[in-house]
């Protein structure tokens, strides 16, 4: 028998985080002084190279490993977002972090490893590879959610997320063997062509998509699979907290998108009414339940589950116009997080970091700059027009009308409605309450890097960036959606 | 015929032992009847042909994986009546999970016979079994075909060792550790004084 050797090509960025995690992880091991730093910086570059590797690639279509590993447009533009959200992440971890006195290299090389995970769900192209790319993901979130382990709050949210994570998996597997056993295959590719001619899949197939499905809404933390949500992103240390709001939301969106738009496009009938249920709960839970919260990480966690409701229209229309609002959506959602979460990462008293809303009190007085950042990024959370935020929310609902999902789009206008007095809430607290203590200077010029370049993304000034992502989104979502 | 009879023979052991692993009251018991299963479900893949399997079976689930559980069983001092005492209240909920799970597996089940699986053999061929040893059929599904689900499995193996080490290692102060340089470093200077004892005063 020939050997055929596979082609690495397509899967450079991977190659190249998985040795990078392990270099990594040897410096910090055997060179333990003062290497933190070191490895911390060195993890970003990474990612910036990954993300450069990621272009060099290509959106050509391509598939290797024997068929597990797949890259296109779709991946280009996923790997993209995932790879600009982890290197926000990182670079903006450093003060929290010394802060807690958790400052330790393993948090570098696990963001690394996440970050190879996401990249490998985005790129699976078979049920084995999608699984493996899930939990090499999920394995090292497990582990960041506790990462202040002497903390009690940290520690419960890493438990938490771990059970029930592990419970998803297990819905996930199970829906898998029953796909791979009424289908013969776990292949996306031979899949899409068994069941793209309007074949009546069995039941058993139907039966397996469901319960991947709701696997992996948990991982997108989409109502009702979302309990875990407020309190893991309560419990985790902040940097993390922002990890998972932007980054692994975008690369499960991502599996989701492929597995029901690339494989199993033929059966938009049968699973439309899903999506459309699990986004019309998602908005709903992510607009009420948000009302009463107090601390501003729950109430991200609130608004992230009512954002994926809102992507998830998007979706639910089924349709190519529908991918790429999907993705425009996700774009602009990951520059309004990060930004939030630099935000909330400078909210930092003499006595330590704080998070509670009522801190924000008169934040205007204090500092106007970082005000009126915070107040650009709820409006645009809101969907203000003329903000970008209002874009992604335009283009969701234009494509659901376009797919004659008028109740969809009807319950999606009034949810964002009732989200916006949150947002309009903490924009009042900032502007018009009594000043509370000062916040002190941030000391990382990083946070306010990422503040500000997120904020002039958000601003009006994305009216002009916005049909360049449009057509990008759009010739990803034409890759995917054959 | 001798080998209809060894495999009914060797699949009555296997799912005797299995039945045993769950009733017996002593779990070092129950690790044992495991041991049993371990071994007669390898007989039973040696009667189908896949001699390497059975070799891993023996080596790895009874050699570690069972010895591990034993060694699990003895050292964890586990009050099974405390375990059992929520058992009623959770049992009706439990048990419509269970029951519903069960009607959908039947469910499934029946529509499989009638819809036999259409994407069947789409997979890496299966060599013929005279032309190629089974140690070589699976190493090439293991290291060529999957290699990449191979390697992404030594990922999260690795992952998951970063993790137990980042939330329970700690570096506890005043433990005494043997430091090898230390010990190498020291010279008879350091380790020993001699004294002149004047005899008759003591030191």
């Amino acid at each position: 028998m020939e050997q055929s050797y596979p082609n690495l090509i397509p899967a450079l960025p991977e190659l190249w985080l998985a040795l990078g995690a392990l270099v990594l992880l040897m410096l910090g091991v055997f060179r333990t002084n003062h290497v933190r730093r070191t490895v911390n910086n060195a993890a970003a570059l990474m990612l910036a190279v990954a993300f450069f590797l990621v272009f060099a690639v290509g959106p050509t279509h391509q598939v290797t490993f024997s068929g597990l590993f797949v890259s296109d447009g779709f991946t280009l533009f996923m790997k993209a977002l995932v790879l600009l959200g982890s290197g926000a992440v990182l670079v903006m971890s450093k003060p929290y972090l010394v802060d807690k006195d958790i400052f330790r290299f393993e948090y570098p090389v696990l963001v690394v490893t996440a970050t190879l995970g996401m990249l490998m769900m985005v790129s699976a192209n078979d049920m084995l590879s999608l699984y493996l790319g899930l939990e090499l993901q999920s394995l090292s979130l497990y582990v960041l959610a506790a990462f202040n382990r002497d903390r009690q709050r940290s520690t419960e949210a890493g438990l938490k997320y771990f059970v029930l994570g592990a419970l998803s998996s297990g819905m996930l597997l199970y829906g898998i063997s029953l796909i791979y056993g009424f289908s013969g295959t776990t292949n996306f590719t031979i899949l899409a062509g068994l069941y793209s001619g309007g074949a009546t899949p069995s039941v058993g197939v139907l039966v397996g998509l469901v319960f991947v499905l709701a696997g992996l809404a948990f991982k997108i933390s989409a109502a009702p699979f979302h309990m875990w949500t407020p309190d893991v992103y309560e419990g985790a240390p902040t940097p993390v907290t922002a990890f998972f709001a932007a980054a692994p939301k975008i690369a499960a969106m991502a599996l989701v998108v492929r597995l029901l738009m690339g494989t199993f496009q033929g059966l938009v009938a049968d699973w439309q009414q899903l999506v459309v249920f699990l986004s019309i709960a998602s908005m709903v839970v992510g607009a009420f339940l948000a009302l009463v919260q107090t601390n501003i990480k729950r109430l991200m966690a609130y608004s992230s589950i009512g954002h994926v409701g809102f992507a998830l229209v998007g979706l639910a229309a089924g349709t190519t116009e529908g991918v790429t609002s999907l993705l425009v959506y996700m774009a602009i959602y990951l520059s309004m997080t990060l930004g939030a979460f630099a935000c909330i990462l400078s909210m930092r008293h003499k006595e330590g970091m704080c998070e509670d809303i009522s801190d924000l009190a008169g934040l205007a007085k204090n500092q106007p700059r970082m005000a009126a950042a915070l107040a650009i990024f709820m409006f645009s959370l809101a969907g203000i027009p003329l903000l970008a935020g209002f874009f992604g929310k335009l283009l969701v609902f234009l494509a659901a009308i376009s797919a004659g999902l008028y109740t969809l789009a009807l319950i999606g206008v009034l949810a964002s409605v009732v989200g916006a007095f949150y947002y309009l809430r903490i924009v009042k607290i900032m502007y018009f309450d009594e000043p509370a203590d000062a916040f002190e200077a941030p000391e990382s010029r990083s946070i306010g890097l990422v503040m500000g370049v997120t904020a002039a993304l958000n601003s009006p000034l994305s009216f002009f960036l916005i049909s360049p992502l449009v057509a990008w989104a759009g010739a990803a979502a034409g890759a995917l959606v054959l | 015929m001798i080998a209809a009879l060894s495999f009914y023979l060797f699949a009555t052991v296997t799912l005797l032992a299995g039945l045993m692993v769950i009733l017996s009251r002593n779990p070092v018991h129950s690790v044992l009847f495991l041991i049993l299963a371990f071994f007669s479900a390898a007989a039973l893949f040696v009667l189908l042909g896949a001699e390497f399997l059975a070799m891993v079976l023996i080596i790895v689930y009874v050699g570690a994986v069972a010895v591990l559980f034993l060694f699990v069983v003895m050292m964890l001092d586990i009050d099974y009546v405390q375990l059992r005492e929520g058992f009623a209240q959770y049992m009706p909920i439990g048990g419509i999970i269970g029951l519903m799970l069960l009607a959908e597996l039947i469910m499934v089940a029946t529509a499989r016979m009638v819809d036999p699986p259409i994407g069947l053999g789409s997979g890496p061929a299966i060599p013929d079994a005279d032309a190629v040893t089974n140690t070589e059929a699976l190493g090439r599904l293991l290291y060529t075909d999957y290699i990449y689900a191979f390697q992404t499995a030594g990922l999260v193996l690795l992952v998951a060792m970063i993790g137990a080490i980042v939330l329970t290692h700690r570096k506890r102060p005043g433990v005494k550790r043997q430091v090898i340089a230390d010990q190498i470093s020291r010279t008879a200077k350091d380790a020993i004084e001699v004294v002149k004892v004047k005899s008759g005063e003591g030191i």
